[in-house]
Protein backbone atom coordinates (compact mmCIF):
# COMPACT_ATOMS: atom_id res chain seq x y z
CA UNK A 1 0.00 0.00 0.00
CA UNK A 2 3.06 2.34 0.75
CA UNK A 3 4.25 1.79 -2.47
CA UNK A 4 1.18 2.73 -4.26
CA UNK A 5 0.97 6.03 -2.14
CA UNK A 6 3.99 6.86 -3.52
CA UNK A 7 3.19 6.41 -6.74
CA UNK A 8 0.30 8.50 -6.12
CA UNK A 9 2.73 11.20 -4.73
CA UNK A 10 4.97 11.27 -7.74
CA UNK A 11 1.45 11.31 -10.18
CA UNK A 12 0.67 14.21 -8.42
CA UNK A 13 3.89 15.76 -8.20
CA UNK A 14 3.83 15.80 -12.12
CA UNK A 15 0.82 16.95 -12.49
CA UNK A 16 1.56 19.64 -10.46
CA UNK A 17 4.65 20.68 -10.91
CA UNK A 18 4.65 24.15 -12.32
CA UNK A 19 1.45 25.43 -10.03
CA UNK A 20 2.70 24.49 -6.80
CA UNK A 21 4.93 27.11 -4.54
CA UNK A 22 7.36 24.80 -4.85
CA UNK A 23 7.14 24.07 -8.67
CA UNK A 24 6.70 27.19 -9.95
CA UNK A 25 9.25 28.08 -12.08
CA UNK A 26 12.44 30.73 -11.37
CA UNK A 27 12.39 33.41 -13.57
CA UNK A 28 14.15 32.46 -17.07
CA UNK A 29 18.06 33.30 -16.85
CA UNK A 30 19.96 34.73 -19.86
CA UNK A 31 21.94 31.78 -21.03
CA UNK A 32 20.08 29.28 -20.52
CA UNK A 33 17.05 27.28 -22.89
CA UNK A 34 14.17 28.61 -22.75
CA UNK A 35 11.48 26.08 -21.59
CA UNK A 36 9.46 26.35 -24.31
CA UNK A 37 5.62 28.06 -23.82
CA UNK A 38 2.50 26.85 -25.21
CA UNK A 39 0.48 30.07 -26.30
CA UNK A 40 -2.90 29.08 -28.00
CA UNK A 41 -2.89 29.68 -32.11
CA UNK A 42 -3.80 33.77 -32.37
CA UNK A 43 -7.41 34.52 -33.19
CA UNK A 44 -6.21 37.72 -35.60
CA UNK A 45 -5.47 37.19 -38.85
CA UNK A 46 -2.57 40.30 -38.94
CA UNK A 47 -1.55 38.57 -35.74
CA UNK A 48 -1.57 34.92 -37.11
CA UNK A 49 0.57 36.35 -40.06
CA UNK A 50 3.24 38.35 -37.98
CA UNK A 51 4.06 35.61 -36.12
CA UNK A 52 4.41 33.33 -39.14
CA UNK A 53 2.68 30.60 -37.28
CA UNK A 54 1.05 27.29 -38.66
CA UNK A 55 -1.99 26.38 -38.17
CA UNK A 56 -3.20 24.50 -34.85
CA UNK A 57 -4.81 24.76 -31.56
CA UNK A 58 -1.48 26.14 -29.97
CA UNK A 59 1.82 27.05 -31.16
CA UNK A 60 5.24 27.38 -29.07
CA UNK A 61 8.08 30.08 -29.38
CA UNK A 62 9.97 28.39 -31.43
CA UNK A 63 7.14 27.81 -33.72
CA UNK A 64 7.65 32.16 -34.22
CA UNK A 65 8.67 32.74 -37.52
CA UNK A 66 11.69 35.08 -35.97
CA UNK A 67 15.43 35.25 -34.80
CA UNK A 68 14.35 36.64 -31.66
CA UNK A 69 11.29 36.61 -29.95
CA UNK A 70 10.87 39.63 -27.43
CA UNK A 71 7.96 38.62 -24.48
CA UNK A 72 6.93 41.12 -22.58
CA UNK A 73 5.03 39.86 -19.25
CA UNK A 74 2.57 43.01 -18.56
CA UNK A 75 -1.26 43.39 -17.10
CA UNK A 76 -3.90 45.74 -17.54
CA UNK A 77 -4.20 46.21 -13.77
CA UNK A 78 -0.41 47.09 -13.73
CA UNK A 79 0.17 51.12 -13.56
CA UNK A 80 4.23 50.39 -15.21
CA UNK A 81 2.57 48.32 -17.96
CA UNK A 82 0.53 51.36 -18.80
CA UNK A 83 3.21 53.85 -18.47
CA UNK A 84 5.76 51.63 -20.97
CA UNK A 85 3.04 50.39 -23.14
CA UNK A 86 3.85 54.02 -25.82
CA UNK A 87 7.64 53.08 -25.38
CA UNK A 88 7.09 49.05 -26.39
CA UNK A 89 4.77 50.42 -29.03
CA UNK A 90 7.68 52.73 -30.60
CA UNK A 91 9.86 49.32 -30.12
CA UNK A 92 7.96 47.56 -32.02
CA UNK A 93 8.06 50.31 -34.52
CA UNK A 94 11.31 50.61 -34.59
CA UNK A 95 11.64 47.14 -35.59
CA UNK A 96 9.22 47.00 -38.12
CA UNK A 97 10.31 49.68 -39.89
CA UNK A 98 14.09 48.83 -40.25
CA UNK A 99 14.79 46.68 -43.35
CA UNK A 100 17.14 44.42 -41.14
CA UNK A 101 15.10 43.39 -38.68
CA UNK A 102 11.30 43.09 -39.98
CA UNK A 103 10.81 39.61 -39.77
CA UNK A 104 13.51 38.90 -37.76
CA UNK A 105 12.58 39.98 -34.14
CA UNK A 106 9.38 39.95 -32.75
CA UNK A 107 7.10 41.25 -29.68
CA UNK A 108 4.63 39.25 -28.32
CA UNK A 109 2.65 40.14 -24.44
CA UNK A 110 1.42 38.06 -22.00
CA UNK A 111 -0.99 39.51 -19.94
CA UNK A 112 -0.80 37.97 -16.74
CA UNK A 113 -4.55 37.37 -14.87
CA UNK A 114 -5.92 39.01 -17.05
CA UNK A 115 -9.00 37.41 -19.39
CA UNK A 116 -9.17 37.71 -22.75
CA UNK A 117 -11.78 41.04 -22.42
CA UNK A 118 -9.49 42.65 -20.52
CA UNK A 119 -5.87 41.97 -22.48
CA UNK A 120 -8.14 43.49 -25.67
CA UNK A 121 -8.72 46.61 -23.11
CA UNK A 122 -5.34 47.22 -22.78
CA UNK A 123 -3.98 46.48 -26.04
CA UNK A 124 -7.04 48.93 -27.43
CA UNK A 125 -5.99 51.09 -25.20
CA UNK A 126 -3.20 51.28 -26.17
CA UNK A 127 -3.17 50.79 -29.66
CA UNK A 128 -0.89 47.71 -29.13
CA UNK A 129 -0.28 46.27 -32.82
CA UNK A 130 1.68 42.88 -31.84
CA UNK A 131 -0.26 39.73 -30.44
CA UNK A 132 -1.01 40.07 -26.69
CA UNK A 133 -2.16 36.91 -25.01
CA UNK A 134 -4.41 36.26 -21.76
CA UNK A 135 -3.33 34.68 -19.07
CA UNK A 136 -6.16 34.53 -17.27
CA UNK A 137 -5.17 32.15 -14.50
CA UNK A 138 -1.31 32.72 -13.77
CA UNK A 139 -0.80 29.28 -15.61
CA UNK A 140 1.71 30.84 -18.01
CA UNK A 141 3.07 33.74 -15.70
CA UNK A 142 3.76 30.69 -13.19
CA UNK A 143 5.71 28.94 -16.05
CA UNK A 144 8.07 32.34 -16.29
CA UNK A 145 8.72 32.20 -12.38
CA UNK A 146 5.62 34.24 -11.42
CA UNK A 147 8.28 37.72 -12.57
CA UNK A 148 6.29 40.63 -11.66
CA UNK A 149 5.94 43.13 -14.57
CA UNK A 150 6.84 44.75 -16.69
CA UNK A 151 9.36 41.98 -17.32
CA UNK A 152 11.02 41.77 -20.74
CA UNK A 153 12.77 38.18 -21.95
CA UNK A 154 14.94 38.19 -24.84
CA UNK A 155 14.46 34.51 -26.42
CA UNK A 156 16.70 33.64 -29.84
CA UNK A 157 15.30 30.60 -31.49
CA UNK A 158 17.79 28.50 -32.68
CA UNK A 159 16.47 25.70 -34.10
CA UNK A 160 14.26 23.15 -32.18
CA UNK A 161 15.10 25.12 -28.72
CA UNK A 162 15.28 28.58 -27.77
CA UNK A 163 17.94 30.82 -25.42
CA UNK A 164 17.14 33.17 -23.56
CA UNK A 165 19.98 36.52 -23.86
CA UNK A 166 17.94 38.99 -21.82
CA UNK A 167 15.45 38.82 -18.89
CA UNK A 168 14.63 41.69 -16.57
CA UNK A 169 12.63 43.46 -14.41
CA UNK A 170 11.14 47.21 -15.35
CA UNK A 171 11.34 50.11 -17.72
CA UNK A 172 13.75 49.74 -20.20
CA UNK A 173 14.77 52.88 -20.49
CA UNK A 174 15.68 54.30 -23.86
CA UNK A 175 14.12 52.59 -27.23
CA UNK A 176 16.74 53.02 -29.26
CA UNK A 177 19.57 52.13 -26.89
CA UNK A 178 17.43 48.96 -25.54
CA UNK A 179 16.98 48.04 -29.14
CA UNK A 180 20.70 48.39 -29.90
CA UNK A 181 21.53 46.12 -26.61
CA UNK A 182 18.99 43.16 -27.70
CA UNK A 183 20.62 43.23 -31.24
CA UNK A 184 24.28 42.66 -29.28
CA UNK A 185 23.10 40.45 -26.91
CA UNK A 186 21.09 38.53 -28.96
CA UNK A 187 24.39 38.57 -31.43
CA UNK A 188 21.99 38.64 -34.74
CA UNK A 189 24.72 41.18 -36.26
CA UNK A 190 26.60 38.75 -36.77
CA UNK A 191 23.61 36.96 -39.28
CA UNK A 192 23.73 40.26 -41.19
CA UNK A 193 21.53 42.02 -38.82
CA UNK A 194 23.60 45.79 -38.38
CA UNK A 195 23.77 47.90 -35.01
CA UNK B 1 -6.76 -2.91 -10.06
CA UNK B 2 -8.66 -1.75 -6.85
CA UNK B 3 -5.19 -0.70 -5.78
CA UNK B 4 -4.37 1.39 -8.98
CA UNK B 5 -7.80 3.13 -8.68
CA UNK B 6 -6.87 4.30 -5.07
CA UNK B 7 -3.84 5.31 -6.43
CA UNK B 8 -5.10 7.64 -8.63
CA UNK B 9 -7.80 8.54 -6.48
CA UNK B 10 -5.03 9.59 -4.45
CA UNK B 11 -3.04 11.29 -6.54
CA UNK B 12 -5.77 13.05 -8.33
CA UNK B 13 -6.83 14.60 -4.30
CA UNK B 14 -3.67 15.64 -3.88
CA UNK B 15 -3.58 17.90 -7.38
CA UNK B 16 -7.02 19.28 -6.38
CA UNK B 17 -6.45 19.93 -3.11
CA UNK B 18 -2.75 21.76 -4.52
CA UNK B 19 -4.90 24.22 -6.90
CA UNK B 20 -5.76 25.35 -3.33
CA UNK B 21 -3.05 26.15 -1.72
CA UNK B 22 -0.99 28.23 -4.72
CA UNK B 23 0.37 31.21 -3.45
CA UNK B 24 -1.32 34.81 -4.24
CA UNK B 25 0.09 36.03 -7.35
CA UNK B 26 -1.76 39.47 -7.49
CA UNK B 27 0.16 42.74 -6.54
CA UNK B 28 2.12 42.01 -9.21
CA UNK B 29 3.05 45.26 -10.86
CA UNK B 30 7.09 46.59 -10.22
CA UNK B 31 5.35 49.90 -9.03
CA UNK B 32 4.99 48.36 -5.64
CA UNK B 33 7.90 46.01 -5.66
CA UNK B 34 9.23 45.87 -1.83
CA UNK B 35 6.27 47.79 -0.23
CA UNK B 36 3.11 44.75 -0.92
CA UNK B 37 2.29 43.26 2.90
CA UNK B 38 1.18 39.74 1.37
CA UNK B 39 -1.51 38.35 3.62
CA UNK B 40 -1.36 35.20 2.27
CA UNK B 41 -4.75 33.65 1.42
CA UNK B 42 -7.52 34.43 3.44
CA UNK B 43 -10.99 33.41 4.03
CA UNK B 44 -12.37 33.88 0.88
CA UNK B 45 -15.88 35.84 2.53
CA UNK B 46 -16.35 36.62 6.20
CA UNK B 47 -19.55 38.96 6.50
CA UNK B 48 -23.26 38.12 6.25
CA UNK B 49 -24.47 40.98 3.15
CA UNK B 50 -27.35 43.00 4.71
CA UNK B 51 -28.68 44.03 1.41
CA UNK B 52 -29.84 42.60 -1.73
CA UNK B 53 -30.54 42.82 -5.28
CA UNK B 54 -33.56 45.80 -5.68
CA UNK B 55 -32.70 47.15 -2.15
CA UNK B 56 -32.13 50.73 -1.42
CA UNK B 57 -28.43 51.10 -0.98
CA UNK B 58 -27.66 52.62 2.11
CA UNK B 59 -26.70 56.21 2.13
CA UNK B 60 -22.89 57.46 3.50
CA UNK B 61 -20.75 60.20 3.45
CA UNK B 62 -17.40 59.34 3.46
CA UNK B 63 -14.34 61.76 3.35
CA UNK B 64 -12.43 61.83 -0.45
CA UNK B 65 -8.32 60.81 -0.49
CA UNK B 66 -9.04 64.23 -2.78
CA UNK B 67 -10.67 66.25 0.02
CA UNK B 68 -14.29 67.13 1.16
CA UNK B 69 -17.37 64.30 1.51
CA UNK B 70 -18.79 62.55 -1.34
CA UNK B 71 -22.34 61.15 -0.30
CA UNK B 72 -23.92 58.60 -2.00
CA UNK B 73 -27.56 59.64 -2.34
CA UNK B 74 -26.38 63.03 -3.84
CA UNK B 75 -25.01 61.08 -6.81
CA UNK B 76 -28.82 60.24 -7.81
CA UNK B 77 -29.17 60.53 -11.89
CA UNK B 78 -25.80 58.43 -12.52
CA UNK B 79 -25.13 54.98 -11.94
CA UNK B 80 -22.69 53.96 -9.21
CA UNK B 81 -20.23 51.45 -8.95
CA UNK B 82 -18.67 50.77 -5.33
CA UNK B 83 -15.51 48.55 -5.51
CA UNK B 84 -14.85 47.62 -1.71
CA UNK B 85 -11.55 46.94 -1.54
CA UNK B 86 -10.05 44.86 1.79
CA UNK B 87 -7.09 46.95 2.66
CA UNK B 88 -3.96 49.29 1.12
CA UNK B 89 -0.75 47.53 0.72
CA UNK B 90 -2.12 44.38 -0.54
CA UNK B 91 -1.66 42.28 -3.13
CA UNK B 92 -5.02 41.83 -4.91
CA UNK B 93 -5.81 45.53 -3.97
CA UNK B 94 -3.13 46.97 -5.28
CA UNK B 95 -3.58 45.30 -8.83
CA UNK B 96 -7.11 46.09 -9.10
CA UNK B 97 -7.76 50.22 -8.97
CA UNK B 98 -4.99 50.63 -11.43
CA UNK B 99 -7.18 48.87 -14.44
CA UNK B 100 -10.08 50.90 -13.69
CA UNK B 101 -8.31 53.55 -13.80
CA UNK B 102 -7.79 53.54 -17.58
CA UNK B 103 -11.33 52.49 -18.61
CA UNK B 104 -12.72 55.90 -17.63
CA UNK B 105 -14.68 56.12 -20.71
CA UNK B 106 -16.19 52.30 -20.32
CA UNK B 107 -17.76 54.10 -17.13
CA UNK B 108 -18.86 57.29 -19.03
CA UNK B 109 -20.65 55.51 -21.67
CA UNK B 110 -22.48 53.74 -19.33
CA UNK B 111 -23.12 57.06 -17.26
CA UNK B 112 -21.63 55.52 -14.43
CA UNK B 113 -19.11 57.13 -11.88
CA UNK B 114 -16.99 54.85 -10.15
CA UNK B 115 -16.44 55.23 -5.65
CA UNK B 116 -13.47 53.37 -4.48
CA UNK B 117 -13.59 52.51 -0.71
CA UNK B 118 -11.13 51.04 1.48
CA UNK B 119 -11.74 50.94 5.31
CA UNK B 120 -7.87 52.78 5.76
CA UNK B 121 -7.49 56.53 6.96
CA UNK B 122 -7.01 59.22 4.45
CA UNK B 123 -3.03 59.41 5.00
CA UNK B 124 -2.33 55.63 4.00
CA UNK B 125 -4.73 56.03 0.97
CA UNK B 126 -3.17 58.64 -0.30
CA UNK B 127 0.60 57.20 -0.12
CA UNK B 128 -1.27 53.85 -1.49
CA UNK B 129 -2.76 55.59 -3.97
CA UNK B 130 -0.28 57.83 -5.29
CA UNK B 131 1.74 54.72 -6.48
CA UNK B 132 -1.44 53.71 -8.95
CA UNK B 133 -1.10 57.30 -11.13
CA UNK B 134 -3.66 60.07 -11.00
CA UNK B 135 -6.88 58.25 -10.87
CA UNK B 136 -10.19 59.41 -12.00
CA UNK B 137 -12.26 58.33 -9.62
CA UNK B 138 -12.92 59.22 -6.07
CA UNK B 139 -11.38 57.25 -3.11
CA UNK B 140 -12.83 57.10 0.00
CA UNK B 141 -11.95 56.48 3.93
CA UNK B 142 -14.76 54.48 5.32
CA UNK B 143 -11.93 54.32 8.71
CA UNK B 144 -14.18 56.50 11.19
CA UNK B 145 -16.33 54.95 12.38
CA UNK B 146 -14.48 52.14 11.27
CA UNK B 147 -16.40 50.44 8.48
CA UNK B 148 -19.85 52.45 9.00
CA UNK B 149 -20.44 52.05 5.38
CA UNK B 150 -18.70 48.68 4.90
CA UNK B 151 -21.00 47.23 7.32
CA UNK B 152 -24.25 48.57 6.48
CA UNK B 153 -23.67 46.80 2.79
CA UNK B 154 -22.87 43.47 5.15
CA UNK B 155 -19.39 43.04 3.63
CA UNK B 156 -17.49 44.40 7.02
CA UNK B 157 -15.12 41.38 8.00
CA UNK B 158 -14.64 40.10 11.19
CA UNK B 159 -10.98 41.28 11.43
CA UNK B 160 -12.05 44.92 10.27
CA UNK B 161 -11.34 44.96 6.88
CA UNK B 162 -13.80 44.90 4.36
CA UNK B 163 -14.50 42.59 1.61
CA UNK B 164 -13.04 42.84 -2.03
CA UNK B 165 -17.23 43.49 -2.99
CA UNK B 166 -18.34 45.17 -5.93
CA UNK B 167 -22.27 46.94 -5.95
CA UNK B 168 -23.59 48.45 -8.70
CA UNK B 169 -26.28 51.02 -8.06
CA UNK B 170 -28.60 52.20 -10.84
CA UNK B 171 -29.32 56.37 -10.89
CA UNK B 172 -32.81 55.80 -8.96
CA UNK B 173 -30.00 54.65 -5.93
CA UNK B 174 -31.20 50.95 -6.29
CA UNK B 175 -28.60 47.93 -6.20
CA UNK B 176 -28.78 46.19 -9.16
CA UNK B 177 -25.68 44.41 -8.75
CA UNK B 178 -23.87 42.47 -5.94
CA UNK B 179 -20.35 40.59 -6.20
CA UNK B 180 -18.86 39.87 -2.61
CA UNK B 181 -15.59 38.60 -4.40
CA UNK B 182 -13.38 35.95 -3.17
CA UNK B 183 -11.01 38.22 -1.09
CA UNK B 184 -7.66 36.26 -2.42
CA UNK B 185 -8.85 37.06 -6.26
CA UNK B 186 -10.12 40.16 -8.55
CA UNK B 187 -13.04 40.71 -10.26
CA UNK B 188 -13.05 40.59 -13.91
CA UNK B 189 -13.04 44.06 -15.29
CA UNK B 190 -16.12 42.26 -18.00
CA UNK B 191 -18.38 41.39 -14.53
CA UNK B 192 -18.57 44.89 -14.05
CA UNK B 193 -19.46 46.41 -17.59
CA UNK B 194 -22.07 43.23 -18.09
CA UNK B 195 -23.80 44.40 -14.91
CA UNK B 196 -23.69 47.98 -16.12
CA UNK B 197 -24.72 46.97 -19.55
CA UNK B 198 -27.77 45.14 -17.83
CA UNK B 199 -28.88 48.67 -16.15
CA UNK B 200 -28.45 50.66 -19.53
CA UNK B 201 -30.66 48.36 -21.29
Amino acid sequence: MIRFFKIALLIASVAIFPFTEVGIANPPEAGEVFRQLKLPFPEKKEHRQYLGVKKGESFLIRDIEADVVIVEVLSMYCPFCQVEAPKVNELFSMIQSDGNLNGKVKIIGIAAGNSRYEAEVFTQKYAVQFPVFPDADFTIHKMLGEVRTPYFIGIKNEGKKSRVFYSKLGAFGDTGDFLKQLISMSEIENQGVSK
Amino acid sequence: MKKWSICFSVAAAMTVASCFVVSSVYGLSAAYESNIYNPKDLKPTDSILKVAKGDPAPDFSLPSVAGGLITLSSLRGKNVVISFVPAAWTPVCSDQWPGYNIVKEIFDERNALLLGITVDNIPTLYAWTKQMGDLWFPVLSDFWPHGKAADSFGVLRSDGMAERAIFVIDSHGIIQYIDVHDINSRPSLESIVNALDAIVQ
